[in-house]
């Protein structure tokens, strides 16, 4: 019984020493890749901190100005000024969907204008009704 | 325990039998117990001793290792600690109160030589006088063979002259690395954000310091480690200030001013929203202050704040709002205003000598901006109420401003306060202010009497402010400040939506010897709206202004600067939130029938 003991001991002692080897050098190699990432996320913070300069650059008022000024023919932008404000109640109505004739089938009736006109009438009123109250 | 009893019967019976004194059997037991007793106690008490003394050993040793391994160990940072708050040796970024940048670091490089590694200095020499051609040849050849070892030649470089250094080859090229602050909107708010320069220089690393405005005044707070991931956010709205730096671009050349200024602030929270001087200058790369000449000339001078000026009629409102508020008159309140007005050897008359009187109201004082009304006004309050009324409203001291400018900033003030300066101070004559005291005196009146100390940091808590004002006195002033606009002297500040109201100021710029400049004059507009629930307050100055498209030159306010102002306003309005208010056209017979 007592040999029996004995090995069971050593076998157990150098498992662990075994164990304690591998787990010094993972935790190393941890350790390291955590340097690592750390030299990593440093350099993106400063790649992000650069990129962020020169996006604030790039959209300078001064260039954006330009860029405005030189695309006017495509772009159209003017500065916002209170002419441009409307009351809510001078917004037409969007024009109700035109039906439009279902491919394939023949359109069989032509220039019937009365049937969409009684669409139109509310949007005419409305401002009048609600002229007393700016909003 | 067995106990032994103290009179053994069979010791004592045997005893008695032998003759012998039994007593001397109970002495004896008693002596023994009583050694017994005292042996326990000695044990106990060694036993305690020895363990305090192993207590004491361990401690000992637990302190001496930990001092021996404290001692012993080679300092460093614990690896595998999570990385928590960021603590960075940068200077923090200034950003606009949305969170667009106004100032960054950059990473560049500096050049640095150590001529005796260098392989042939006469090539360098002409080798860097190629990429920088403000170094000159013989000069750099020279300091490469005096037998120096080390030397500064660049501070920063860019990415490709750090390439075509790169190409010279010579080993006695260096390059060290490099934080340089970047503003990437070049001149806009130039002024507040001041500018920076290197401190104390290595060859690793170079500190940076602020030189001037934001930049310098909050210097700590922006190198504080604990808050560079931080940045630090500025009341100042990029797109405002921007729109306002160009209008009064344009205006100022569309004026003939040499310089213009413009200051827009938030009335109730006292924040700076826009701040331009103009001409400007880019503090990326900051100007030398001008060695000769008037200072007040140099792009570094901040007109909206460092310029005092004597700011004119502007002041008028401040002279009626008191007499108001004492009860000594009210809006409709006729005041003699027969011009001109005599006050000793002085005379005080209106604009172009003409005569509003004999009789103006009070309203009518300042519509038509009446010099001889607003003295005699000021002489019913009497100087020492107006000294502290303006006092109050924080025109007798510096700004409270985050700019390292700010306390220099003093307006001028005469030192005795007899009668003649009650009068001409109440219609902004006799003592200067910059404009930024103007907006935040306005912007008391606008906040319903209440005055809040201007600031340009982004505020989160809006402070108590102290009450300088009723609210019925501001409401009838800021009425007078709109009929102003309507029917009175700013009549080109209309701004379609945007109640305006204002007050226009001109006056002659004082000679360097004394006395007044006819022909140069600083026009101001100091203007609120929308004036029946004041927002924002704008002053506008404008600095020898002159509109010549009429006959004869006009240096008014109300032929410049409220014009200027009126299309700041018109721009800014919009974009700081502000609903115009559209007046109801009903529909006429083209526009239904388009619907």
């Amino acid at each position: 019984m007592r040999p029996f003991l004995f090995i069971l001991s050593a076998m157990v002692l150098m498992s662990l020493a075994f164990w304690a080897y591998r787990e010094n050098y993972a935790t190393q190699r941890a350790l390291k890749d955590v340097s690592n990432l750390n030299r990593e996320i440093a350099g993106l913070r400063e790649s992000l901190s650069q990129q962020r300069a020169e996006w604030a650059y790039l959209n300078r008022p001064a260039r954006l100005r330009d860029l405005v000024a030189l695309n006017f023919d495509s772009l159209g932008l003017l500065p916002m000024e209170s002419g441009q404000f409307s009351r809510i109640d001078q917004v037409a109505f969007p024009l109700p969907p035109i039906a439009a004739p279902e491919l394939g089938s023949p359109i069989e009736t032509m220039g019937d204008v009365e049937s969409g006109a009684g669409a139109f009438e509310t949007p005419a009123d409305a401002p009048a009704k609600g002229s007393e109250e700016p909003l | 325990m067995i106990r032994t009893p103290l009179r053994p019967l069979a010791r004592v019976l045997s005893a008695r039998e032998k003759g012998e004194n039994p007593d001397h059997i109970e002495r004896e037991n008693i002596r023994l117990r009583v050694e017994a007793t005292r042996a326990r106690a000695q044990n106990r008490a060694e036993g305690r001793l020895l363990l305090l003394g192993l207590a004491f050993f361990a401690a000992f040793i637990l302190v001496g290792a930990r001092m021996g391994l404290l001692a012993a160990s080679v300092p460093q940072e614990p690896r595998s600690a999570a990385s928590g708050a960021e603590i960075s040796g940068r200077r923090a970024d200034i950003t606009d109160r949305n969170g667009r940048i106004l100032a960054t670091n950059f990473s560049t490089f500096s050049l640095y030589a150590q001529p005796k590694q260098m392989v042939d200095p006469a090539h360098v020499a002409k080798g860097l006088v190629d990429i920088f051609p403000d170094m000159n040849v013989d000069d750099l050849q020279r300091r490469f063979t005096d037998g120096r070892s080390f030397m500064w030649l660049r501070k920063k470089l860019s990415p490709e002259q750090m390439q075509a250094v790169h190409d010279i080859g010579d080993p006695g090229l260096l390059f060290g690395p490099r934080d340089m602050r970047l503003y990437p909107n070049g001149k806009l708010a130039a002024h507040i954000l001041g500018g920076a320069s290197f401190g104390a220089e290595g060859v690793h690393s170079a500190e940076v310091i602020g030189v001037a405005g934001v930049e310098r005044a909050m210097d700590a707070r922006l190198r504080d480690p604990a808050q560079a991931a931080t940045p630090l956010a500025l009341s100042i709205d990029l797109t405002v200030q921007s729109t306002m730096a160009e209008v009064l671009d344009a205006g100022m050349t569309m004026m003939n001013a040499k310089g213009a200024a413009g200051v827009l602030m938030d009335v109730h929270t006292g924040e700076v929203i826009a701040m331009v001087s103009l001409p400007d200058f880019d503090p990326n790369d900051r100007p030398q202050p001008l060695l000769s000449g008037d200072p007040g000339d140099s792009p570094l001078f901040n007109r909206a704040l460092q310029g005092v000026y004597e700011l004119g009629s502007t002041f008028k409102i401040f002279a009626a709002a008191q007499a108001i508020e004492l009860g000594l008159v009210n809006a409709d309140t006729l005041v003699d205003a027969n011009a001109p007005m005599r006050w000793g050897k002085h005379k005080i008359g209106e604009f172009e000598g003409k005569n509003y009187g004999p009789l103006l109201s009070v309203t009518d004082i300042i519509v038509k901006s009446s010099n001889v009304g607003t003295a005699n006004l000021a002489l019913k309050i009497g100087g020492m109420r107006q000294q502290a009324f303006l006092k109050s409203l924080g025109l007798f001291d510096a700004t409270p401003l985050e700019l390292i400018e700010a306390p220099g900033a003093i307006p001028l003030i005469p030192k005795r306060w007899p009668d003649i300066v009650t009068i001409t101070a109440s219609y902004g004559h006799g003592m200067s202010a910059s404009p930024m005291h103007l907006a935040a005196a306005y912007a008391a009146i606008a906040n319903d009497g209440v005055m809040l100390p201007p600031t340009l940091l982004k505020r989160d808590k809006i402070p108590q402010g102290t009450r300088v004002l009723s609210a019925n006195t501001a409401a009838i002033a800021a009425s007078m400040l709109r009929q102003v606009v309507t029917r009175g002297t700013a009549s080109m500040g209309e701004v379609e939506g945007y109640d305006v109201g204002g007050k226009t100021g001109t006056a002659d710029k004082v000679k360097r010897g004394g006395g007044y400049d006819k022909g140069k004059n600083i026009n101001t507009f100091a203007a609120m709206f929308p004036a029946s629930d004041p927002q924002y307050v704008l002053v506008v100055t404008l600095d020898e202004a002159s509109e010549n498209t009429g006959p004869k030159p006009r240096r008014t306010a109300g032929w410049t600067a409220v014009p200027v102002a009126a299309e700041v306003i018109r721009r800014t309005a919009p974009l700081l939130g502000l609903r115009p208010q559209i007046e109801y056209t009903p529909l006429n017979t083209v526009s239904a029938a388009r619907q």
